[in-house]
């Protein structure tokens, strides 16, 4: 299992009710299922990836977060989880909205365009970045709504959200992130972990 | 029918009382089970049949010579696995292979009931079955599952038994019969009805057989179980042994001769009365209207995981009918699952062999069983 997701799953307590969005193969969720006795749902836009997770006994939606979030009631999880998709959406400040209505809390994870490689990759070879977290063309990447971690940071500050942890994670480096270090943590993480709340 | 073959039937002696207000006793239920019950009766199977299906789900049917409706699913390996779990299935009541229907007797007048047989729904259906569970004793069915019609009663019987179940799998179907749903099932009554064989139903006792409107109906009905494209690529505009137009009505097209012989096969098996009530029974169907419009309530008291599935070329009962019960069960915090298959094979996807859909089954089923 990715770093990323264990970093995730250090932040959610035992016992709690978790939705993971764009859930992927259920990876996150059959290791919180059994290690941490959570009740666990995802949504899964991809059809294969659902049928992944039916294979490992997970309950899954085949949906988009964008339109169907909608009908889950008002903090009915404990937790809701999206990794690194909040990028893809067409409007991810809805989708921050709603991950904030359905859970008590959001963990949200983005791939950072302030990290010093993609930063240096721009710079000096003037073509947009390719890195282990960004790994797409531009014409074929799936991320519309690139940031950086100082991006979202502002961006959650400005909203009045809660920030109740912040991590800047380099390879297996898991690292706090404050207010005297964001400029430093936006250049050397290739991964921001938030852990939020409206 | 079939009076010279022995069906499996269960002679339900408690008084059943139907939507429509009449009560039946000491009627039958026909029904079929393949594999067998565990010592812990915590495998079994509820299968729920469509419009036209019967307790004949897998092997060779004893009437038709055909394999069962769902054998594609269900039988040993296979999806529904008859090595691990007892799958039952049960002929409705109104329907014409043993269970209590329209062409059984009335016991007031001693005459064959054709259209006095009262009108049931598919409440009264799950009901009926119902019986099935302490027939063998069964404290909990670890699945209900059923595709169409079939799913109907799955949301139904979960609404009515919400103790009864641990796992259920509505398939390609819907809670409430659309406007569209009614219009295409009332063609089909429309047919049958307006073959002047069908003598107001009374067609058996006067020797008589409504064969031609019954079939028309089923003609209809599988236009509606197959997608434009699936027809399009298994006929076309292909002649039926023939190398040009003949400027005839004569079946020119390989479209044609294919639909005239689905009706000239099911006027051997079906009896047009059950077509009547059983259709009827569908478009009766309106779960959330049994709860002030609110779908969510029928689900309330469950704990029953759900497994919804539809199929992207079905147009019948499409992904948002079956979502739209994905959506009142999670307005609850209910445990659902869902996945839309892809498929060009049309409603009629469930009875075939479409890989993604039984390796979804298969999947769903083993890993519940494991972690119950």
């Amino acid at each position: 299992m990715k770093n990323e997701f264990k970093v995730i799953a250090n932040l959610i307590d035992k016992d709690r009710r978790v939705l993971d969005v764009g859930c992927g193969d259920g990876t996150l969720m059959k290791f919180l299922k059994d290690n941490k006795n959570i009740d666990c749902r995802g949504m899964e836009i991809s059809k294969s990836k659902v049928q992944k997770c039916i294979e490992k006994g997970l309950t899954v939606i085949e949906g988009n977060a964008e339109k169907d979030l909608i009908q889950f009631p008002d903090k009915s999880f404990d937790y809701a989880v999206l990794s690194q998709t909040l990028q893809a959406f067409l409007n991810p400040e809805l989708v921050i909205n709603e991950l904030l209505r359905v859970g008590k809390k959001a963990i949200v994870t983005i791939p950072n365009f302030g990290y010093w490689k993609v930063r240096l990759h721009l710079l000096t070879k003037g073509t947009m970045p390719i890195t282990k977290t960004l790994p797409d063309e531009w014409y074929n990447t799936t991320n519309l709504h690139m940031c950086t971690i100082k991006d979202f940071v502002f961006f959650v500050k400005s909203r009045n959200f809660k920030i109740f942890k912040s991590l800047a994670l380099n390879n297996k480096n898991v690292t706090l992130i404050n207010n005297s270090n964001l400029g430093f943590k936006n250049l050397i993480a290739d991964l921001g972990i938030f852990l939020i709340e409206k | 029918m079939n009076k010279e073959l022995k069906l499996k039937t269960l002679f339900v002696q408690k008084p059943l009382e139907l939507d429509c207000g009449k009560i039946i006793q000491n009627f039958p239920i026909a029904y079929e089970t393949y594999g067998s019950l565990n010592e812990k009766k915590d495998n079994a199977v509820l299968a729920f049949h469509a419009l036209t299906g019967d307790q004949f789900v897998t092997g060779t049917n004893p009437i038709t010579k055909k394999d069962g409706w769902w054998s594609y699913a269900v039988g040993p390996n296979k999806a529904i696995d008859t090595n691990k779990y007892f799958v039952i299935c049960s002929n409705v009541i109104g329907g014409c292979m043993g269970s209590y229907g329209p062409s059984h007797q009335d016991p007031d007048t001693k005459k064959i009931f054709g259209a006095n047989f009262p009108v049931i729904t598919i409440n009264d259906m799950v009901n009926a079955q119902y019986n099935l569970l302490e027939h063998f004793g069964i404290e909990k069915l670890f699945s209900v599952v059923g595709g169409s019609m079939g799913g109907m009663q799955v949301l139904q019987f979960v609404s009515n038994f919400p103790n009864k179940a641990i796992t259920a799998i509505p398939i390609a179907c819907t809670y409430s019969h659309s406007a569209q749903n009614i219009a295409l099932n009332e063609l089909g009554r429309q047919a049958i009805t307006a073959d002047t064989n069908w003598s107001e139903g009374n067609y058996t006792i006067e020797n008589k057989n409504p064969n031609k409107g019954l079939a028309v109906a089923r003609m209809a009905a599988h236009i509606t179980y197959l997608s434009k494209k699936g027809l399009q690529e298994k006929f076309g505009r292909k002649l039926q042994e023939r190398d040009d137009l003949k400027f005839g009505f004569d079946a020119d097209f390989q479209i044609e001769s294919y639909l005239r012989y689905q009706g000239s096969v099911f006027v051997d098996r079906f009896d047009a009365n059950s077509y009547l009530y059983i259709t009827r029974a569908m478009d009766y169907f309106d779960l959330a209207k049994q709860f002030n419009n609110n779908l969510s309530d029928a689900f309330k008291k469950t704990k029953t995981k759900f497994f919804i599935i539809s199929f992207t070329s079905d147009w019948l009962y499409p992904t948002q009918e079956n979502k739209d019960i994905v959506i009142a069960l999670n307005a609850i915090g209910a445990d659902v699952g869902f996945v839309e298959i892809e498929s060009d094979k049309g409603h009629d996807s469930f009875l075939l062999d479409v890989p993604d859909f039984l390796k979804a089954i298969k999947n769903f089923l083993n890993k519940s069983y494991l972690n119950n």
